[in-house]
């Protein structure tokens, strides 16, 4: 089974790029509070699709088809760490329970009927 | 061989997916169900990109483009809304 060097490189980009998502959704299912959740599931969004659609870009060449992944992978890149900032802000704005008690939720969680 | 590789992480991915749908239904706050259907939406993205790439039929990547869009609005839309309670 023959592979050049530009498939090699492809498949181990789509690798790890999986990988990168597993360990976003061990993250999800793991841990235990809501703001870690998207602590995890952020970066292993972003890790895991930028290295999976690298790898595509990789195996295409350049094609127009390639420039429209390396704008799908530009989008997200800039659009999930803002809606994980927003599902986390409107988390603690309603006031959802830290796991640990340090965090002190429940003096501010008043906030979100305010603004 | 490529395609093989494609193949095999497309059902890797679906399977997360499925395990995704499991904390979307489980989750104990609503939060939690955003997070996790944020999550299953860029997995389908790139499921969609892989499907084009194995099946030879690139029109997949513009639909897997205008999905992004949507789901990155779906989780602005729902975390403005459980928020303020409007979406205004």
């Amino acid at each position: 089974m023959l592979m050049t060097l530009r498939e090699i490189i492809a498949a181990v980009l789509v690798a790890g790029g999986v990988f990168f998502f597993l360990v976003g959704v061990i993250g999800l299912i793991r841990l235990p509070d809501i703001y870690m959740r998207v602590h995890a599931t952020a970066k292993g969004d972003t890790l895991g699709l930028g290295l999976c659609l690298l790898g595509a870009i990789v195996y295409l060449g350049f094609t127009y088809t390639s420039l429209k992944l390396l704008l799908i992978i530009t989008f997200i890149w800039i659009t999930s760490p803002t809606a994980a900032h927003l599902i986390g802000k409107s988390a603690y704005r309603t006031g959802v329970e830290a796991a640990c008690g340090d965090i002190p939720v429940k003096d501010i969680s008043g906030r979100g009927n305010q603004t | 061989m490529i395609e093989t590789v494609l193949r095999a992480g497309g059902y890797i991915l679906i399977v997360l997916m499925f395990v995704c749908l499991w904390r979307a239904g489980v989750g104990p706050s609503v939060p939690d169900r955003i997070v996790a259907t944020n999550l299953l939406g860029t997995k389908a993205v790139v499921v969609l990109v892989f499907v084009a790439l194995a099946t030879e039929q690139l029109f997949f990547v513009d639909v897997a483009l205008v999905y992004a869009l949507i789901n990155f609005l779906t989780s602005v839309g729902m975390a403005k809304y459980i928020e303020k309670g409007k979406l205004s």
